[in-house]
């Protein structure tokens, strides 16, 4: 007898717990599937996340789930040769109980949230590799699997497979990614001493920092390099563009090197032990990048649908809400008892179009195109900014008049006025 | 100099002995490629350059990023699947 479903996920991500969790609450019949020995075993991220989806589907996620810190501080570096000017912000109201950032350890936090689904009445199948979803008449009526006798059937399949989706492009949703959609983050966990990492971070009970950097520590890619720390390590990565990369012709882990080896970085981490190196594609097609995300009897969640918004640091809380969003079309779907076929899931797409998703994406469509073609960014107003700050700061006896004269005279070395004035204009051009 | 073997050995992995996820295509394709950009940019540093122009691939180490399949573009030269349910990296802290 074939085994039916109201609903098969593919992946245990938080894109894929989210629509399953959403599905299993509304007393659907789901069935989730997950390659990794436990969920989180797969999967990789920075990380931050943000709270607010998750919180809209367990309001009281604090009390249970594996957070490391609270994100009180955040820092935004730019770098120059061994130099960097940064801002600094922290927010002393914030506690536990109303932060809504943390910084979490993915395969513990992934294993958690799917417990919760579990709770909910999802079946979660671990070791398990979806090979090919099965069609009939064009249209998605289960999943094949690498277990023996594995086929599974449903009325609709939401895959939430990650960045690479190999079953979204084997079945013909969408095209190859081109190395420009996609930068590779590579990062380690570093484990220091509790009580070290609080005074070198100047943080007590569950505080926690955050810094992202860019500046020339990229050499020019497009891309951002991070620290964040957890309870009782940090985890330190960058990420850059492929197409970048393959054009520097260096190893990505010689990267991670560099950036731990920076002045302002070695300190920060010193002595601590390495525990895991991890590497992850993520998507930065952005609004342009997204392929088709629904059809025949199925949809497209999360990373697999390339919704991550990488100029906020922003993906899992668009997976989490991309998840609960399709889920909630099937849920709809289901009570009205019409046909999971393309038309009735492009109710989708609208709730897509009435969420922060879509609507962040599309305000940024411009932006990676800009610092793509337009490289000073990365290079010139780094060092710009670094040797305006050096000058400016430096007590030389030269009076402070001829100063400002001569840095304004190296800026303009530089960049022109007028380049500056066009670069500023395509600037904000592309986040309108 | 770091090697890559320092970083990897710290991982935790279920290898699928003799069955790799990956696989070259056609390694006389690979002999003729001029950058063989994928013994660069694997972060794993599962490709290498051999003595002779070819590149062998020991896909044990792993972190399944799907990096060499997006960059291998022109040549399309990579077979890249998901190793079987439960093997491959296994991700502690992610």
């Amino acid at each position: 007898m074939k085994e039916k479903f109201d609903c098969i996920v593919v992946g245990a991500g938080p894109g894929g717990t989210a629509a399953a969790y959403t599905l299993a609450k509304a007393g659907l019949n789901v069935i989730q599937l997950e390659r990794g020995e436990y969920p989180g075993s797969k999967n990789v991220q920075g990380a931050v996340l943000y709270a607010h989806s998750l919180e809209k589907m367990i309001p009281d996620f604090r009390k249970d789930a594996p957070l490391e810190r609270f994100v009180a501080e955040q820092r935004i570096w730019i770098v120059d040769g061994d130099s960097y000017v940064g801002t600094t912000h922290r927010a002393n109201s914030l506690n536990w109980q109303t932060a809504d950032r943390y910084t979490i350890l993915r395969a513990q936090f992934d294993r958690w949230f799917s417990k919760k689904a579990q709770e909910a009445g999802v079946l979660l199948i671990c070791e398990t590799t979806v090979t090919d979803l099965i069609k009939e008449n064009n249209r998605v009526i289960g999943v094949r699997t690498d277990r023996e006798e594995g086929d599974l059937y449903a009325d609709v399949v939401i895959l939430a497979d990650g960045v690479n989706s190999l079953l979204a492009r084997k079945a013909g949703f969408r095209r190859d990614i081109l190395p420009h959609e996609v930068a590779l983050g590579v990062k380690e966990t570093v484990f220091i001493a509790q009580e070290t990492l609080e005074n070198r971070f100047g943080v007590v009970d569950n505080q926690g920092v955050a810094i992202e950097i860019v500046g020339t520590i990229t050499q020019g890619m497009l891309g951002t390099a991070f620290l964040y720390t957890n309870k009782e390590s940090v985890s330190i990565g960058m990420g850059c563009l492929l197409a970048d990369l393959k054009k520097k012709n260096i190893p990505p882990f010689e990267f991670l090197e560099s950036l731990k080896n920076h002045p302002a970085i070695k300190p920060l981490i010193s002595g601590g032990e390495t525990k895991e190196y991890a590497a992850h594609l993520i998507p930065e097609g952005g609004y342009h990048g997204i392929p088709q995300i629904y059809g025949e009897g199925w949809m497209v969640v999360g990373d697999a649908a390339m919704f991550v918004n990488s100029i906020h640091r922003e993906g899992s809380n668009l997976a989490m809400e991309t998840g609960m969003l399709a889920a909630q079309t099937v849920i709809e779907i289901k009570k009205r008892g019409g046909a999971f076929n393309k038309e009735q899931l492009s109710l989708y797409r609208d709730k897509l179009e009435n969420s922060f998703v879509l609507k962040d994406l599309r305000k940024y469509r411009k932006f990676h195109s800009v610092f793509r073609t337009n490289t000073h960014f990365l290079t010139t107003y780094p060092q710009i900014v670094n040797s305006s700050f050096f000058s400016l700061l430096k007590v030389d006896g030269t009076d402070k008049k001829t100063k400002e004269r001569e840095t304004f005279k190296n800026i303009l070395k530089k960049r022109s006025l007028t380049g500056i004035f066009q670069d500023a204009i395509q600037l904000w051009r592309a986040t309108r | 100099m770091i090697q890559v073997e320092e970083k990897l050995y710290q991982n935790r992995y279920r290898v699928d002995e003799g069955r790799p996820h990956i696989k070259i295509k056609d390694r006389e394709i690979c002999s003729l490629c001029s950058h063989k950009i994928c013994t660069v940019l694997c972060p794993a540093g599962c490709y290498r350059k051999g003595t002779d122009s070819a590149v062998s691939l020991i896909t044990d180490g792993c972190l399944e990023c799907g990096t060499c399949q997006v960059i291998c573009l022109e040549h399309k030269n990579i077979l890249w699947e998901y190793p079987r349910g439960g093997y491959g990296i296994l991700y502690k802290f992610g």
